[in-house]
């Protein structure tokens, strides 16, 4: 397939449409609310929350009987809401800490989901098929109504989003001083969870309970690598949590038996991994070249010392010193002739007979200047 | 009960108490989220061992499936040390990966082979009695019964080999360091454990099962004792009641028994969250509410103690002015002196209160300490 035909079934393929969209929804939502997550250290709240919002879906029908998205969604709001409110009064009553109360929370609602389940296809009714696609998601089923149902409730979390962006942004980086303004921190707290529990719930379906976590850690652990400020960060990580959504879902209709969740699993990993490597400052290409970089100069310094401590013992500056000497004193740590090459460069240094150098004017002064004072303390 | 019955229970038993063993050190480390990457992470182990041998009872799948738990578990660290993201963000990123390229591999090749994604995630204890192990055509009972049972003798071992170790780097993490005990060794000989746990445990019960079984009884255990061997064997009882009373739940509503055995083991936590002695709710609660009432007395008798002979203390010492004075309501002004009055703080005549040597004594102790 190439690409144009691609493309043309991205617009046109009813199913392949439907899917895109939803995955693309699924990942600006989790994007963005995700980075409020991780950015207040609360990456596993994620994964604690969808696995929470099981009993919720399965509750939902059992008392309604309907399986229209609004009430499952409703259901699985209210679980993975309770599920978080319990996690914060185990921590903030109990000794307990937060990562056995997230632990907790998560294996037992997912277990009562699954008896919950289980209960309901025992019954005899036909109407259950499909509540469990919310285990594991499946993308190829997302139906029109489920788009627009998630499209119309990402909408409203992401206008709340923006109303209180101010407040949201106190109360991730400075909940202390909020409070201190008068800010109901609290309230606010609680607001936010509300919202990232609505992000998590709309992407149930589509990724799944197991992997929608990877959806709320993954694209706003990418964008932080490239940015310290909120707003790019919020936009980068809702970016980043499209491309991956859309992608996956692409890959994984042209490719036979390749499930969409953990194709766009994959896909965002590959973003985070790209992130991690190459973004400017903090990747780790770029601290692997600074520290480079740093070496070589602190090698050069070290030279500019020593040929300076062996020209402090002789009374003609013009002396020269055996290379090898410098190397003795260099103790192995190598790179002695490309730092001679430098200092000779920058003019510090020159070679006065074969394999043996000398300071220059300058470099007397320069090395004054460097060791001179550090010599005097120490004498 | 028939004999399949017994032995479900005798199963879910073993499991709950193989997981509670390591389970108490994740929770008292802090790394009880480990148990959940661990336990998604082992899939793609399996998935691998699996192409390999082509054979799903091979042993040669918990090998590689325990290996795979400790990468998972190297990764993590990997990932938190270059400081680009937190540790918990680095669980989040990795297990989802792992666990993603496992079901990929599955739907992509192994379609017709009995081996899915469910099945892991959820086991099926009830199919566990009919794998047997069968020795000179000698039926011994089920196989999982035996896989498990070895693996609760190593962990068993293991704690009771390095108990000192264990509790050491536990609780002074820089102590065990400079004593010249190895964290690192003793970090990853537990989750080397948690482990091969989780990938025994999987097949009988999933590994969403495993989380709940390592995590709430010893947390549970937690809140009821501050011993470190007592918390030990509590979880391995509560794990045990959360298995066997699971296991009802789920007859009773003809449900998933790894599911119903979850359910129990938060119930249990529920109740110890609630009723634990000294660190419950209730008990909490209770606390609070007799330490209000002590304060009350004790600012009663201090305010009666400050008045005492001065000349104001016929207007200080009226029962009606505490509402001014104190700032009380009078109904509570009413039950504070009655509460003085039974233990012999104050006693009241006609309206007036007055000390006690008793409430002499409790006044002056406050005011001193």
């Amino acid at each position: 397939m190439n690409l144009l035909d691609l493309l043309s079934s991205l617009f046109f393929d009813y199913t392949l449409r439907t899917v895109a969209l939803g995955s693309a929804t699924l990942g600006i939502l989790s994007g963005a609310l995700g980075t409020y997550a991780v950015l207040r250290k609360q990456s596993l709240l994620g994964d604690a929350i969808s696995h929470a919002a099981l009993p919720g879906i399965a509750l939902a029908f059992l008392l309604t009987g309907s399986k229209a998205p609004l009430v499952l969604i409703l259901g699985a709001v209210a679980a993975g809401w309770l599920g978080t409110l319990l996690v914060m009064s185990i921590v903030t009553t109990t000794r307990v800490k937060d990562d056995s109360a997230l632990g907790i929370v998560l294996a037992v609602f997912f277990g009562f989901g699954l008896v919950l389940l289980t209960f309901i296809q025992k019954k005899p009714n036909a109407a259950q098929a499909g509540l469990d696609k919310f285990l594991f998601g499946q993308a190829a089923a997302l139906l029109e109504r489920d788009v627009v149902t998630m499209a119309g409730l990402g909408a409203l979390v992401l206008v709340v989003v923006l109303i209180f962006w101010k407040e949201f942004k106190l109360l991730s980086f400075d909940p202390e001083f909020g409070a201190s303004l008068g800010f109901p921190m609290r309230a606010l707290d609680i607001l936010l969870i509300t919202l990232l529990v609505t992000a998590i719930v709309l992407g149930l379906q589509t990724v799944g309970v197991v992997l929608m976590s990877a959806m709320v850690v993954a694209p706003a652990a990418a964008a932080r690598q490239w940015t310290d400020r909120l707003g790019v960060m919020v936009g980068l990580s809702a970016l980043f949590g499209a491309l991956a959504g859309v992608s996956g879902a692409v890959i994984s209709s042209t490719t036979a038996r390749l499930p969409t969740g953990p194709t766009i699993v994959l896909c965002i990993t590959a973003i985070v991994a790209i992130s991690i490597t190459l973004a400017p400052n903090r990747g780790l290409v770029w601290r692997w070249v600074r520290h480079q970089r740093n070496r070589r100069r602190l090698r050069v310094e070290a030279v500019l010392g020593d040929l300076y401590a062996l020209a402090s013992q002789h009374d003609e500056p013009d002396h020269g010193h055996s290379i090898a000497v410098l190397r003795a004193m260099n103790r192995g740590r190598g790179g002695v002739t490309h730092s001679l090459e430098q200092l000779e460069e920058r003019g510090w240094a020159h070679q006065v007979g074969p394999d043996e150098w000398a300071l220059t004017p300058a470099g007397l002064a320069e090395a004054q200047r460097q060791f001179g004072r550090h010599r005097e303390a120490s004498a | 009960m028939s004999l399949p019955q017994i032995e479900i229970q005798l199963i879910a038993s073993v499991v709950a108490v193989a997981c509670a063993l390591p389970g108490v050190f994740l929770i008292l480390r802090r790394m009880a989220l480990m148990s959940d990457a661990i336990s998604h992470a082992i899939l793609l182990g399996i998935v691998l061992a699996f192409f390999l041998t082509q054979d799903i009872s091979s042993p040669f799948l918990v090998i590689a499936a325990t290996i795979t738990g400790v990468v998972t578990v190297s990764l993590v660290e990997l990932l938190s040390r270059t400081r680009l993201v937190r540790e918990d963000a680095a669980i989040g990123l990795v297990f989802p990966v792992l666990f993603s390229i496992g079901v990929i591999l599955i739907s992509r090749f192994a379609g017709s082979v009995h081996l899915d994604t469910d099945a892991v995630l959820l086991g099926e204890l009830a199919f566990a009695p009919f794998t047997r192990f069968v020795v000179l055509s000698y039926d011994l009972g089920p196989r999982v019964l035996y896989v498990m049972g070895g693996i609760l003798l190593l962990n068993l071992l293991f704690i009771l080999l390095f108990y000192k170790e264990l509790k050491l780097a536990t609780f002074d993490a820089g102590l065990a360091a400079a004593l010249g005990f190895s964290p690192w060794l003793i970090h990853y000989s537990l989750m080397t454990l948690v482990s091969v746990t989780a990938v025994g445990a999987f097949d009988a019960v999933g590994s969403i099962l495993v989380v709940a079984l390592m995590i709430a009884p010893p947390a549970a255990a937690y809140l009821l004792t501050d011993r470190l061997p007592r918390m030990i064997l509590l979880s391995a009882l509560i794990g045990v009641a959360s298995a066997i009373s699971g296991y009802w739940l789920a007859r009773a509503l003809d449900a998933s028994i790894a599911g119903s055995m979850a359910t129990m083991a938060g119930v249990m936590f529920a109740l110890a969250f609630l009723l634990a002695p000294e660190r419950g709710l209730v008990a909490i609660a209770r606390r609070r509410a007799r330490q209000r009432w002590e304060f009350a007395q004790t600012a009663l008798a201090i305010h009666l103690l400050n008045h005492e002979g001065l000349p104001d203390a016929e207007e200080e010492y009226r029962l009606a002015h505490l509402q001014e004075h104190m700032r009380w309501e009078p109904d509570f002004a009413t039950r504070v002196v009655r509460h003085a009055e039974r233990r012999g703080i104050v006693f009241s005549h006609e309206g007036y209160l007055a000390l006690t040597d008793r409430g002499r004594q409790v006044a002056r102790q406050a005011i001193v300490s």
